[in-house]
């Protein structure tokens, strides 16, 4: 495209309480978009992909903007906590690295500083970079509409690219993770076509922590992004590892199964065979890293 | 299609506004209030050209409708420059010649401006980090980043 033209017309609701969003959800239909950072729909309907009559800005909301944390209850985010709010956190950093790396992977210092987590969540795409770790972390999405409030697990959120379990007439107010994992470890590893400020080829969460659920005693749970049409959590490989000692060989057999369960397409950022093979790379890397991790954490605590 | 009244502060002076709602801040500062330091390159948040400071941080200002600045304080290139003296960041863009068209050049002021307030002696590798949204056409990144280092001194 030469030079792009302006923005189309409509109209900015700068949303006062939850109700009326709900409310102007309800009586405008597909006219209504919300609009949290914009980075994502601002640039869809410029492009004339998106259109719409209303946008409801809605991160003004009371506690759209907040964390909270505490240790009994977990990780409250407000949907429209921004990336550099997340990824310079101090409840965050310490608690749930993996979401604060996650949040330090996209895009731009400038684009970071608007775009939100909620928005990279129900904006649906496969390579949204959030959605790994938010899977990993065993998340949960609150929607609020006509009803009032419900949770959505994250593993069930996403349906497609672009679609979601959110209803036409909710929005999504904020990201609940549960209280962290006793001594996890987690890693977001992210490839592009450059090494900063690129949409991901293939994105990797990898979290693991000790545990007496399973006899290895440690528990790892992996997600992808960008390689199947939603964000993907590799249970496959997942429940590989909660049979096998952790080390080399695991890994590189979970890694395998990884590179299977991925749905890969071709597209302008990379291929299938490629993507396959990332996946399979970094999932054994990701896993690696981890476990180097909770080994130091356990010598450490002089076992 | 409504136009919303809103006031804020671009480099220090109050302004009030008459805009439509499908106006951006990019828009305005360009267009309306006449400071074309602020470049368009992408209209996508992209390149970086558009950068500008809204309440103190970095913002593309293509991705930013005017009605969102509402009561915020802005600053642009043009503000950059105190009592007719240049920001020492500017100054040392002159010095290390990391100026080549220039159209990125604004952008890269604001972007290490915030960067510098942030964090007063980043690394190197800290300077091409918050650089990485603000892209140069004319590639002069080593100057860029040599003149970021100078003026953090
Ligand atoms: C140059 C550039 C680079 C990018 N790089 C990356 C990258 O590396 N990784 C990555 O993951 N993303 C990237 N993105 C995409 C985008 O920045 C992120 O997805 C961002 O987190 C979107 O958040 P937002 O607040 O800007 O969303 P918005 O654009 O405001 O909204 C996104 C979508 O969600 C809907 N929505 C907004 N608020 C709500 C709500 N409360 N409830 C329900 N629906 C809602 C909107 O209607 C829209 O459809 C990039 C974008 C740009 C422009
Ligand atoms: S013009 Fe705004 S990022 Fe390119
Ligand atoms: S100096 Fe020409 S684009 Fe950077």
């Amino acid at each position: 495209m030469l030079s792009r033209p302006g923005l189309p017309s409509f109209d900015y609701v700068r949303a006062g309480s939850h109700d009326e969003v709900v409310r102007l959800l309800v009586t405008g239909g597909p006219d209504v978009r919300l609009l949290m950072g914009g980075t994502d729909l601002l640039v869809r309907m410029r492009d004339g992909v998106v259109r719409a009559r209303t946008l409801v800005d809605v991160k003004h909301l009371p506690g759209m903007r907040t964390i909270a944390y505490d240790s009994a209850a977990g990780l409250t985010v407000g949907a429209a906590v921004t990336m550099n709010q997340l990824a310079s956190n101090a409840d965050v950093r310490a608690h749930y690295a993996i979401l604060a790396e996650a949040a330090s992977a996209v895009a731009s210092y400038q684009v970071r500083n608007r775009a939100t987590l909620g928005g990279n969540l129900c904006n649906a795409s496969p390579a949204a970079d959030t959605a790994p770790a938010v899977m990993v972390l065993g998340g949960r999405l609150v929607l609020c509409g006509p009803e009032g409030e419900r949770e959505v697990p994250i593993d069930e959120f996403f349906l497609g690219p672009g679609k979601s379990a959110r209803q036409a007439n909710e929005f999504l107010t904020a990201v609940r993770l549960p209280p962290p994992r006793q001594g996890a470890r987690g890693t977001y590893l992210k490839l592009g076509r450059n090494r900063e400020g690129d949409l991901a080829v293939v994105g990797v969460g990898v979290l693991g922590s000790p545990s007496s659920e399973v006899p290895p005693g440690y528990a790892f749970s992996i997600a992808l992004a960008s390689v199947a049409p939603v964000p993907l959590r590799a249970t496959a490989a997942e429940r590989l590892l909660a049979g096998q000692k952790p080390g080399g060989a695991a890994f590189a057999a979970a890694a395998q199964l990884a590179a299977q369960e991925a749905r890969p397409i071709d597209d302008v950022r990379s291929g299938v065979a490629y993507r396959r093979a990332m996946v399979e790379s970094l999932t054994r890397r990701g896993l690696e890293t981890v476990w180097r991790g909770l080994s130091a954490a356990s010598s450490g605590r002089g076992r | 299609m409504a136009t919303h009244s809103i006031t804020l502060t671009v480099n220090g002076a109050k302004e009030q506004v008459d805009v439509a709602s499908n106006w951006t801040l990019l828009q305005l500062l360009r267009d309306r209030l006449a400071l074309t330091g602020t470049k368009n390159g992408c209209s996508a948040g992209e390149c970086g050209a558009c950068t500008v400071l809204l309440n103190g941080e970095p913002v593309n200002s293509c991705l930013v409708l005017a009605v969102e600045a509402d009561g915020a304080n802005v600053v642009t290139v043009e503000g950059l420059a105190h009592d007719g003296q240049l920001d020492p960041l500017q100054q040392a863009f002159i010095d290390e010649g990391a100026v080549q068209c220039g159209f990125c050049t604004p952008g890269m002021l604001l972007s290490a401006r915030a960067l510098l307030t942030r964090n007063p002696h980043p690394s190197e590798r800290e300077i091409r980090q918050a650089l990485v949204g603000n892209l140069c056409r004319c590639t002069g990144y080593a100057r860029i980043v040599r003149a970021v280092q100078k003026a953090a001194g």
